[in-house]
């Protein structure tokens, strides 16, 4: 009995919600990774969101925020609630491009508008292409296309590639591969989630290659390097900012120093919107924002820039208004291709300590103005 | 006999607020609620298999999210075919749900077959062992099989459909799991009083003696740890239908811990109650996921005081305990 | 491929499986002891790492956050077994699977509470960095120094339960838990100082693997089930039993991991060559304990009860 009054209560409060949401400020959904291993990403997600909406003092945007648990069937049911339940008319913050494919389709096919501030996965660039999706970050590929094309300049022949065991992992190699125009001494596939690379560094040791490309997203990064440094194996390494990002920088510690990464942006940047808000990301939360949370605060202010130039009750013009872009970027330039994938320029980084704290500055370029090579299979434009 | 007549009754508003409450939502606008109750009826409709071994036959799977998950990959690999007109080992795709759910117990079947074949070799906390390992096994085969999408998983573009219902609403959806899960029920119950449910009971209570009387324990908890896993995949299909997404994730182990945690918070055997348990802990994550992100503490501590404290789950709670015999 | 390549793959597998025999030998004692199957296993290694990290992090000093963690996982394995466990031992395996699976509910969530979420930094002592060489392969002195460890811890516990008062106390608990307590013997006392070492192992596992890993809220899981698959195939309740199988299950997977691609590299394709044989390596561990276990259904070292 206790159970069926719980349940009407809980299915009236839903109810009420859904009468109440439609005013004024548009009801954005934030569905993010915020416990588990990965909540580091989603906090720096969230609070970078956060963070422009209140730098630009606008009330335009209605934020409701939600942990996935960085699972594809949370994420799911939460993007019903917050269309269904709480009107949300556009969503974003995904981290993880496996629920970015569970949460996407099912979206957009609602009219409703998803912005992703990190995931690209591929079926979403090329023919899956959709007008209610938007890439505010990157595809998945170019960040490792971009590693492929620098390891060129660096001058490097041979390298060892390794990547888990999953589609992200094949796509990463699958790029770097599509630029590096040197021989490879080995291709590793680890599992997901592994925690022991001795094996894998023993054949490192033992291939005879001169450098080292990695794509191990998250603990499989830290680990990895950890037991790099320990190793005594002394070769470059090259790799997307993913491992080398300012969330897990602490946590790998001084081995990571030297280490050259590629990403679209980098916090010594030097733009006018980075300059603001890096520091007002330091003075907000005291520690330095990470690629995620340049990301997130980029996908902030398209959105507000989209909404003050039109009504999302005309999705069409609304849609026109998201594909101008017109904001100031923390990247510095930043626009969409046809897929409505960004076009943009990507750096070489490389990691340095700053006052004894571990950050990225910027060494070089790999692509400037650079398109993921599926926008091609994209029927849109 | 008041207990069984508080069952009884308990029951009753467990079935129709199940079906009630859905359909209020429905006259006053709530698509939301339709499919949180859509997911209640799912989680217990895959609960109610496992029931079956671990309620009646004491079998604890600790790997009973593989059958979930192979569930959801027959809808979303039939889905994917019937889609883009490939085939799978020569099979044509289908989008037609009548097709796919005896397909999807079929495939649940055969691999519940093969994984008892070899665990219930060995029994206590062995078989919970074994039921994970075996669980793991698929899991990363999955996560690593790039044709249908490793970790990333298959969306399902269009929900398959069924004869006359256009199941893309949520309360078409809704009421073809509260069949299912009526039909579940139902079966659960004549599995129970029939004799091969008391054998499997029996088996329970005392391997030795069945034997004795000349029935092969093997034989009947190998049948009802296949018939477990059948349920449990029908489920997977229709929550892959659900979120239109088919994935590894629903395999993983968390998930069949989940399951476990199903039938203890409802109580273990009741014929009632993984739909208690499936709507306290849906309810629970609905209620307070929203209200905090450390919303899996207070699980944790609800359940811990539910395992302490409250044994038999909520059925025995309110109910009063099951008479044997 | 060489010797000295696969030599140094077998060291790394020794230590692999060292590494995991520290988180079996607690795993196994409290089941053989106090017949409890603990899932929540793996948190008190998460809770070893973190307070090593936390504690390395503050002196600047790793042996003071080795002692910290272990500290720390004893402390947290007494107070969960006098408010939790002791409650469990007379319930069946289902209500324990059940207990302990919401510990690691509260216990993760509990941590990220403490520690917040992103990972932690933990660097391995001055004293242990760079390798030495062995004459074939130069190797990570850490690694070898884990290995010294795993070796050493193994031969305290063979000493203790074999040579000791706690010993014979515990061994006689296995057997007959009436008639100890007839003896005289504290019951509930043991099951508290068995329960505590326990956890004081996979605690100084976690605070010595965390420091070449990440030091994050659900590490401890991935090494939980691995140690789950170590007591299966070495027979539950025997350390010996965990011992050799965690030896297996290491070497095994770290050559299967190394090798298999390399088979599969005469008929494929580098590439998918690659995927296929990790595919494959990731499941060779279940694979063997699917075998033993047809084999033998209680493991290598089947404890008799």
């Amino acid at each position: 009995m206790k159970f069926r009054k719980n349940a009407l209560a809980c299915a009236s409060v839903l109810a009420l919600g859904a009468g109440v949401a439609q005013a004024d400020p548009v009801t954005v959904g934030l569905i993010t990774t915020l416990s588990g291993g990965g909540a580091g990403l989603g906090v720096d997600v969230r609070d970078a969101f956060e963070l422009a909406l209140q730098m630009a003092g606008s009330d335009a945007i209605h934020l409701v925020v939600e942990d996935d648990g960085q699972r594809p069937e949370n994420a799911v049911q939460i993007a019903d609630r917050m269309i269904q339940s709480e009107g949300a008319q556009i969503l974003t913050g995904i981290i993880w491009s496996n629920l970015a494919m569970a949460v996407v389709p099912a979206v957009t096919a609602q009219d409703v508008i998803y912005v992703s501030p990190n995931a690209g996965p591929s079926a979403l660039a090329g023919a899956g292409c959709t007008p209610n999706y938007f890439n505010a970050a990157y595809q998945n590929d170019t960040m490792h296309e971009a590693a492929g094309q620098y390891a060129n300049t660096l001058g490097y022949q041979n390298a060892f590639i390794m990547a888990p065991n999953y589609p992200a992992g094949v796509d990463a190699l699958t790029g770097f591969k599509r630029y590096f125009q040197g021989t490879l001494a080995g291709e590793v596939y680890t599992q997901l989630g592994q925690t022991d690379f001795a094996a894998e560094i023993a054949q490192i040791r033992a291939s005879g290659a001169d450098s080292i490309f990695i794509f191990e997203p998250g603990g499989m990064g830290i680990s990895f390097m950890r037991q790099y440094a320990q190793s005594g194996v002394d070769l470059p390494i090259i790799s997307a900012a993913f491992t080398f990002s300012q969330d897990v920088l602490p946590a790998v510690g001084d081995a990571a120093l030297g280490v050259i990464n590629t990403a679209e942006w980098s916090p010594d940047m030097d733009n006018e919107a980075n300059v603001a808000f890096v520091a007002a990301f330091q003075e907000a939360y005291g520690r330095l924002p990470s690629v995620y949370a340049a990301q997130s605060f980029d996908t902030a202010n398209l959105i507000l820039s989209a909404l003050a130039a039109a009504d999302i009750s005309d999705l069409e013009a609304f849609r026109t208004a998201m594909r101008a872009a017109d904001f100031d970027s923390v990247r510095g330039s930043f626009r969409f291709g046809n897929n409505q994938h960004p076009i943009q320029n990507y750096y070489a980084r490389e990691v340095v300590s700053v006052d004894g704290v571990l950050t990225n500055r910027i060494v070089g370029t790999a692509f400037e103005d650079h398109q993921d090579v599926y926008a091609a299979d994209c029927a849109m434009e | 006999m008041p207990d069984k007549r508080r069952e009884y009754a308990l029951n009753a508003v467990l079935a129709l607020g199940l079906l009630l409450v859905p359909l209020w939502a429905y006259w006053a606008g709530s698509p939301f609620t339709i499919t949180v109750f859509t997911r209640i009826a799912i989680f217990a409709l895959a609960a109610v298999g496992l029931n079956i071994a671990l309620g009646l036959g004491g079998m604890v799977s600790f790997g009973h999210a593989v059958y979930f998950g192979v569930g959801g990959y027959v809808a979303g690999i039939a889905a994917q075919h019937a889609f883009n007109g490939e085939t799978f080992l020569g099979i044509a795709g289908a989008n037609q749900m009548l097709i796919i759910w005896p397909v999807a117990m079929i495939a649940a079947g055969l691999l519940a077959a093969v994984i008892g074949a070899f665990s219930l070799r060995t029994s206590g906390i062995f078989f919970i062992m074994i039921t994970l390992a075996f669980a793991q096994m698929v899991y990363y085969f999955a996560i690593s099989w790039p044709t249908y999408g490793g970790e990333d998983g298959l969306p399902i573009y269009v929900r398959n459909t069924f004869p006359g219902l256009n199941t893309m609403r949520p309360w078409n959806l809704f009421i073809l799991c509260w069949c299912l899960l009526m039909l579940a029920i139902g079966a659960f119950a004549l599995i129970r009083a029939s004799r091969f449910g008391a054998a499997l009971m029996a088996i329970r209570q005392n391997p030795d003696r069945v034997a004795a009387v000349g029935i092969s324990p093997f034989g009947i908890k190998l049948a009802a740890f296949v018939i477990s896993a059948m349920i449990t995949g029908l489920a997977g299909a229709l929550m892959a239908d659900l979120s239109r997404f088919a994935s590894p994730a629903a395999m993983a182990w968390t998930m069949s811990g989940e399951l476990i945690v199903i039938i203890i918070l409802g109580g273990t055997g009741r014929l009632f109650g993984p739909v208690a348990g499936a709507a306290v802990l849906v309810g629970f994550e609905v209620i307070f996921g929203g209200m905090t992100e450390h919303w899996r503490l207070w699980l944790g501590l609800v359940l811990l005081l539910t395992v302490l404290f409250a044994r038999g789950g909520i059925v025995t709670l309110i109910a009063g305990r099951e008479r044997l015999g | 491929m060489t010797a000295a390549l696969l030599f140094e793959q077998f060291l790394n597998g020794l230590q692999f499986g060292l590494m995991l025999f520290l988180m079996s030998a607690g795993l196994t004692l409290v089941f053989g002891v106090m017949g409890l199957i603990n899932l929540a296993h793996g948190s008190l290694f998460m809770i070893g790492a973190f307070f090593c990290a936390a504690a390395a992090g503050l002196t600047g000093n790793f042996w003071l956050g080795l002692a910290a963690g272990m500290a720390a996982a004893a402390a947290a394995g007494a107070l969960i077994e006098v408010t939790v466990m002791r409650r469990l031992y007379t319930r069946d395996h289902l209500d324990q699977v059940l207990a302990t699976f919401a510990l690691i509910l509260i216990l993760s969530e509990g941590t990220k509470i403490l520690f917040g979420p992103f990972p932690l930094y933990l660097d391995v002592p001055p004293l242990l960095t760079g390798t030495v060489d062995l004459g074939l392969t130069p190797y990570p002195l850490y690694r070898l120094a884990l290995i010294v460890a795993g070796i050493g811890v193994a031969l305290g516990l063979w000493l203790l339960i074999g040579r000791t008062r706690l010993g014979i106390r515990i061994r006689a608990g296995e057997n007959d838990r009436e008639m100890i307590a007839a003896l005289g013997v504290n019951i509930r006392a043991l099951y508290t100082v068995v329960f505590a070492l326990g956890a004081a192992l996979a605690g100084l596992a976690g605070a010595l693997v965390g420091a070449v890993q990440s030091v994050q809220v659900g590490m401890g899981e991935p090494v939980l089930i691995l140690a789950f698959v170590v007591i299966v195939i070495g027979g539950i309740g025997s350390i010996r039993g965990a011992m050799v199988g965690a030896l297996l299950v290491g070497v095994i997977d770290t050559m299967g991991r190394f090798l298999l691609p390399q088979v599969f590299a005469l008929f494929l394709d580098p590439s998918k060559a690659s995927g296929a044989g990790a595919a494959l390596a990731s499941i060779l561990v279940y694979l063997l304990m699917a075998l033993i276990l047809v084999i033998r259904p209680k493991g290598l070292f089947p404890v008799h009860a």
